[in-house]
């Protein structure tokens, strides 16, 4: 089990009727690392997160998870795996969302106990206390009662965090997790990340924040037209790519920050 | 206006009244449950179904329920289906019905934002729980009101019954009218009754359009 991989993608390609999102993606992701997802928007980076779990399926190519193959069947040729299993392979990889997504009918409590009892069978009670300990953590103690209509952006951010390690995954993919935030509210979020990095949590993250990516990644993926076009530690992808189209964004990135 | 003909025919008035509530009652129950199931099944991707079930709530939407209820009536028993009068109106009502109800919930399913799907998929939710836990109440806020209106509606199709004598208000107060020959007051009475019984869904219809929608007024 040590020397497999936690995620490793060859060869994944996808397409949306005429156009390829993804072409020929390899990556490579161990244990306790943790790999960002730059590029400009439309480059691919949400769809080549999204084939992770398979919330995308991808056309060709193989995506396994710890050496496990997801979304189809080993068989030759492949047929799409059944529903039960690949919800059985889903509870070890979380996911955070750009919109947060928590459901509103339930309380941040709820929400994060929802899971714990339908899927990996808690009492209520357990859930519930499983639940209180992993929004105390998020730092949401006493916003149990809440219902995300009540709860800042940060703060659902935050609850659907939660909600996700609740699982006890073993991989987390961050879809734009601060992208719908207003500024002030992004430190939160990205330090509840920077927290989970530290205790070692192998994490992929789809992020405009190059701030967070250089100082918590340790390797960058660049994403162009769904190509890899750069990919490397954060040193040598922000700062000593000779990429063109690495520069040219990072350079956007810069003017747009800078006032 | 002579009151005492009402304590005369109060009886049947009465069980008139039991029987337009229960056959409104039962063939809503049968209108949701075939519009929900209807709903859901329009959802497999199996486009020859999907015509198939769009094709139904198309002839039942357009064609009027005094016309489905005689089909029903002088039709069932050609293909072998012999039904009580009450049970045959029970059934027309919940066919009526659920090709409306199964509109409703179309919109409903509709109306659930994908990424509230995404999230429970991605932790590993059945699709049994996802459909009870997640869709339907989420849903609920969006339908309770046209749920309720299509209640309504249904109540006042319930007289169309009498055609074929289900014993139900209508019916009786058509007896007594025959009897009596006092029409207006008869049929007075049905109104006022009737308004009163619908006045009394549309409040039940309020309560759960409340209760439905209440964690967005919770603290």
């Amino acid at each position: 089990m040590t020397d497999v991989a936690m995620v490793e993608m060859r060869g994944v390609a996808k397409t949306f009727g005429a156009l390829q999102v993804l072409r020929d993606i390899d990556l490579t992701v161990q244990t306790s690392e943790v790999v960002c997802l730059i590029g400009p928007s439309g480059s691919g980076k949400s769809t080549l997160l999204r084939c992770i779990n398979f919330l995308e399926p991808y056309d060709a190519g193989e995506v396994r998870i710890e050496g496990r193959l997801i979304g189809y069947t080993e068989t030759s040729p492949r047929r799409p795996m059944p529903h039960h299993a690949l919800q059985k392979m889903r509870r070890a990889i979380g996911m955070v969302f750009q919109h947060f997504n928590l459901w509103p009918h339930m309380t941040a409590l709820e929400n994060v106990a929802e899971a714990l009892v339908r899927v990996r069978g808690f009492s209520r009670t357990d859930a519930t206390g499983r639940a209180r300990a992993m929004l105390a953590r998020v730092g949401l103690a006493e916003k149990e009662k809440s219902y995300p209509a009540r709860l800042s952006g940060g703060q659902q951010q935050r609850v659907a965090i939660a909600r996700s390690l609740a699982m006890e995954p073993r991989l987390m993919l961050f879809d734009e997790p601060t992208s719908a935030l207003d500024p002030e509210l992004v430190g939160e979020v990205l330090q509840v990340m920077r927290d989970l990095a530290a205790e070692g949590m192998t994490m992929i993250v789809v992020t405009h924040e190059m701030g967070f990516a250089a100082s918590v990644a340790d390797r960058i993926a660049f994403l162009d037209h769904g190509r890899i076009v750069a990919s490397g530690s954060p040193r040598a992808v922000l700062h000593e790519s000779e990429e063109p189209r690495v520069r040219q964004f990072l350079q956007t990135y810069h003017e747009r920050n800078s006032f | 206006m002579d009151v005492s003909l009402f304590l005369h025919y109060g009886p049947s008035l009465a069980s008139g009244l039991g029987v337009t509530l229960l056959c409104w009652a039962a063939g809503a129950a049968l209108g949701v449950v075939l519009g929900f199931a209807i709903a859901l099944l329009r959802r497999l991707p199996v486009p020859p179904l999907r015509w198939l079930l769009r094709a139904l709530i198309e002839i039942v939407r357009g064609t009027p329920f005094l016309v489905q209820l005689y089909l029903l009536y002088d039709g069932g028993p050609a293909i072998g289906l012999r039904l009580a009068d009450i049970p045959t109106g029970i059934l027309a009502l919940g066919i009526y019905g659920s090709a409306y109800f199964a509109e409703i919930f179309r919109a409903g399913f509709d109306s659930v934002p994908q990424g509230q799907i995404e999230a429970a998929l991605s932790l590993g939710l059945s699709r049994g729980a996802i459909l009870w836990r997640i869709r339907v109440p989420t849903m609920l806020v969006a339908i309770v009101p046209a749920l309720t209106n299509m209640l309504i509606i249904l109540s006042k199709e319930v007289v169309v019954l009498s055609v074929i004598a289900v014993p139900e208000l209508m019916y009786q107060v058509q007896s007594m009218a025959a009897e009596t020959f006092a029409a207006f007051e008869t049929i007075l009475a049905l109104a006022l009754l009737y308004w009163l019984m619908v006045e009394l869904v549309a409040r039940l219809g309020r309560a759960a359009e409340r209760r439905a929608t209440a964690f967005l007024r919770a603290a």
